[in-house]
């Protein structure tokens, strides 16, 4: 059943996230209102969930061709990294020498991964230092050596400092095209941002999932295609905002973790607040993130995907042990996705927080009362997660005790009606898909980070802060946003110290209503 | 038998020298990839005492110096220190016979085990703080006497800078400019010396110590019980960070940190004064621990050591404070790095003395 007419000439757009356990979709329409929504199991292959979760609505509209806009968040590019399937070969280059050789590329990478992944490395003369000098001036004759040596699916270029300098990496690029034509590269100051390592670790990875987006793009309009739909098709990112799929093809690797963020998302438009806690409750744990002006506060921590550590953005997430099928007695195990046979609600014998929050008068779920002799130990259950997200609250608010928390996923009834630290808990209509909505609703964006003078330290400072805003915003135009509505809509400074110049890292992003 | 630092090690040493990081000294991280990789593709490094030394034997104190930020783009160049160790055969005739850390707490900690590696010498089992100092004169050779009177600098790009400083405060200060030259990161050897030298001016067994402060926690039911019982650490406050307050001035990260007691320390309060390093430990306007006696935060839970950039709000924190080397304890040791080394117009009164233990 549609949840509100449709109009016979509306544009509806499909938003669709796959999750560990469910792929979730939605169908929104021009007034960005709910008309249709599915959950289904994710399956091993990622594609037939999906596919699955597609028809379930498609079967709730009248007419599937009134579909103008797919968006999807999806973990193919994780899964293909935890699994080693289906990555590309990488040549590695760094610009760099004779600084940097203590530690070559991939030195810390899992030997299963490095080996599936790296088509040869090198380190050759360039990169710059922290002001902006050249190390060395670029070793082209090297890069081409390297190049006809290194037969590879794609390749990644990582300079020293090249989010201050990007000059060098550029060159290299052009150097590509000219010798080996179109193949995909993968530059290090597009992905990442300061940190040599982890920068070129993000550009590695990025390039090896080249294969994985051409195949996933293929799966999703191939679908798409069998279905009758002719449709723009857009890529959730880890910040919450969506990418066209030309952009996504260049950057899968900022696919990897959409997921929490199109959760955040998806409360913040369906609470109507911009700046709340929002918890997830799924079936195996509770995923609390921070909601800052509509979106996700972003972790300052490295991040570590598949044994490699990265360090590109991702939202702030902290995941606690409590979901819907968390085992009473046995936490943190959870009956997972056999919570339809085994909780006491559904008539099976494992008490599970599903039936503790049915006991404790918190939501009607299943067709099974629950047996009196567990209220006792259920009752304690109820209290013990009760106190575990107060304090995961107030981990997460930082001090703010005048945030409302909003309740989003599958479990979240499990959630009291009051919790320490929260003013207010919000249950939006719709919580149950606010990932999927999430993706539905997202913003296209664009970010850079540099380096610039300090305040008051030096010269050009006000030039090279608009050039940055411009840098960026010009980036989320690519990645779709209507160029006329693109806003700065994060603007940071962090000071660096010993350096004999004041200077800052400037972390600049931009993001707008996508393009009509 | 001989130790040697065995692949296995670095995570633990690695671990070792944040805690005796108070809170500066670098970031861990890269040096123990450096570690890593120069112990697989040269093999373990010997761990030696001054003892296994001839008296003459040259000890090669090294130490990376330069911004956190850059040192964690522009990573060292391999040959950094076969540079520093040629110029000191130009000069001395002789080679060295074995590396020094300079500095034990943070990345310097770690980063040796690398260069020693890739000389193919013995690390000793020594360093000159004990911990992690800001500056190139706060080190036990300079409150020892031992004249800093030869500095060799050695950069990414293959420069090498001799200084001859007329006495420590030159040494910092010429130093400092010749890294700014080369990038803001460079590699140093202050002071070389001999091993016989080196008796009460360094303070021994750190890298063993920095190891065994690292082990202590691997598997440990109650890892900050455990890690308190090694370090013989007075358990400040358990609580939560509540304020952060940061400013950089001077090229330091200076800052205020408010950890609000939870649990049995509900109600009291713990502010730290940092720059770069934690100095000043402060509860109800009492002075708890200072400088130079080791003040270090720990995630309350792993009982691991958290840097002053990674301190965060809400964080679930424990502040343990323990007593320096009795060398930092001397007039001159004070005078060279105790409170009014760093602006506090405070007396210094030994941690263990402020708790009532000794």
């Amino acid at each position: 059943m549609s949840e509100h007419a449709i109009a016979a000439d509306a544009r509806l757009r499909i938003g669709i996230d796959v999750g560990g356990t469910n792929t979730d979709a939605v169908v929104l329409d021009e007034a960005d209102r709910v008309v249709a929504k599915a959950k289904r199991p994710t399956s091993p292959d990622v594609t037939e969930g999906l596919r699955a979760a597609l028809d379930a609505v498609l079967g709730e509209l009248p007419e599937p061709g009134l579909v103008t806009r797919v968006m999807l968040g999806t973990t193919h590019a994780t899964n293909a990294i935890l699994e080693r399937r289906s990555l590309g070969r990488v040549a590695v280059l760094r610009l760099g020498a004779p600084a940097t050789t203590s530690v070559p590329p991939l030195s810390e990478w899992p030997e299963d991964l490095a080996k599936t992944v790296s088509a040869g490395a090198a380190v050759v003369r360039g990169g710059h230092f922290v002001d902006g000098r050249a190390i060395a001036p670029l070793d082209e004759d090297a890069v081409r050596r390297f190049l006809a040596a290194t037969p590879a699916d794609a390749i990644a270029v990582t300079g020293v400092f090249s989010p201050a300098s990007a000059d060098q990496e550029n060159r290299v690029a052009e150097i590509i095209q000219a010798e080996l034509g179109e193949v995909p590269v993968s530059l290090s100051h597009e992905i990442g941002s300061l940190g040599l390592l982890e920068r070129e670790n993000a550009a590695i990875l990025n390039a090896a999932l080249y294969g994985v987006a051409r195949d996933v793009t293929g799966a999703l309009q191939e679908a798409l295609r069998a279905r009758g739909l002719r449709v723009e098709t857009f890529f959730a990112q880890n910040d919450g905002t969506l990418m066209a799929v030309d952009y996504a093809a260049r950057y899968p690797v900022l696919t990897i973790g959409s997921g929490p963020a199109n959760s955040l998302r998806g409360a913040a438009y369906l609470s109507g607040v911009k700046d709340a806690i929002v918890a997830d409750v799924g079936g195996t744990s509770t995923d609390l993130g921070v909601l800052v002006g509509g979106f996700p506060r972003e972790s300052a921590a490295a991040v570590e995907i598949g044994g490699v550590t990265t360090n590109f953005r991702m939202p702030d997430i902290l995941s606690i042990a409590l979901g819907g099928g968390t085992i009473v007695g046995a936490e943190p195990r959870s009956v997972g996705y056999r919570i339809g046979r085994e909780a006491l609600v559904f008539g099976g014998t494992t008490p599970t927080m599903t039936d503790a929050a049915v006991a404790a008068g918190r939501g009607s779920v299943g067709a099974h009362a629950v047996p009196a002799e567990w209220h006792d130990r259920l009752a304690a259950a109820v209290r013990r997660a009760d106190d575990l997200v107060a304090d995961a609250v107030d981990r997460v608010a930082l001090g703010k005790a005048d945030l409302p928390l909003v309740a989003v996923g599958g479990g979240a009834f499990l959630l009291a009606p009051r919790i320490p630290g929260a003013p207010e808990v919000i249950r939006p209509e719709h919580a149950e898909v606010a990932n999927a909505v999430g993706a539905a609703i997202a913003l296209a964006s664009g970010r850079l980070e540099t380096i610039v003078p300090a305040a008051g330290a030096g010269n050009g400072r006000a030039t090279l802060i608009e050039k940055a805003k411009e840098e960026a915003a010009a980036r989320a135009v690519a990645a779709g946003a209507d160029p006329a509505s693109v806003e700065i809509v994060e603007l940071s400074e962090i000071p660096l110290s010993y350096l004999p110049e004041p200077a800052v890292r400037l972390h600049v992003k931009a993001a707008g209503p996508l393009a009509r | 038998m001989q130790a040697r630092i065995t692949l296995d090690d670095v995570a633990a040493l690695a671990r070792g020298c944040a805690v005796l990081g108070t809170g500066g000294g670098g970031d861990v991280r890269s040096g123990a990839i450096a570690a890593r990789r120069a112990i697989r593709e040269r093999g373990e490094v010997p761990l030696v005492t001054l003892g296994d030394l001839p008296d003459d034997a040259l000890v090669l104190p090294l130490s990376g110096i330069g911004a956190p930020t850059v040192s964690h783009e522009m990573i060292h160049a391999e040959d950094e220190p076969v540079r520093i160790k040629e110029e000191i055969e130009r000069i001395f005739g002789r080679g060295p016979a074995a590396v020094m850390s300079s500095e034990i707490g943070g990345a310097n900690g770690v980063a040796p085990v690398a260069w020693a590696a890739r000389l193919g010498l013995p690390l000793l089992d020594a360093d000159a703080m004990g911990r992690a100092f800001p500056e190139v004169q706060m080190v036990s050779l300079y409150v020892a006497g031992i004249p800093a009177n030869l500095v060799i600098m050695s950069d990414a790009v293959g420069n090498v800078v001799t200084i001859r400083p007329v006495d420590g405060l030159w040494s910092e200060a010429i130093a400092r400019a010749v890294c700014v030259a080369s990038g803001s990161s460079a590699l140093m050897a202050d002071y070389v010396l001999t091993a016989k030298e080196c008796a009460g001016a360094v303070i021994e067994g750190t890298v063993t110590r920095a190891l065994a402060i690292g082990r202590a926690t691997e598997g440990a039911q109650d890892p900050l019980g455990a890690l308190t019982a090694e370090l013989g650490a007075v358990r400040l406050l358990t609580g939560k960070v509540t304020d952060l307050e940061r400013r950089t001035t001077g090229g330091f990260a200076r800052g205020t940190v408010t950890v609000e007691g939870t649990g049995d320390d509900r109600g009291r309060t713990l502010t730290l004064e940092i720059q770069n390093e934690n100095l000043v430990a402060v509860e109800d306007g009492v002075v708890r621990a200072m400088v130079p006696d080791l003040i270090t935060v720990v995630d309350t839970q792993a009982a691991t050591a958290i840097q002053t950039e990674g301190l965060r709000y809400g964080q679930r924190v424990t502040v343990l404070a323990w007593p320096c080397d009795p060398l930092w304890r001397t007039p001159k040791g004070l005078e060279t790095a105790g409170p009014r080394a760093f602006g506090y117009d405070l007396d210094y009164r030994p941690v263990e003395t402020i708790a009532g233990r000794a």
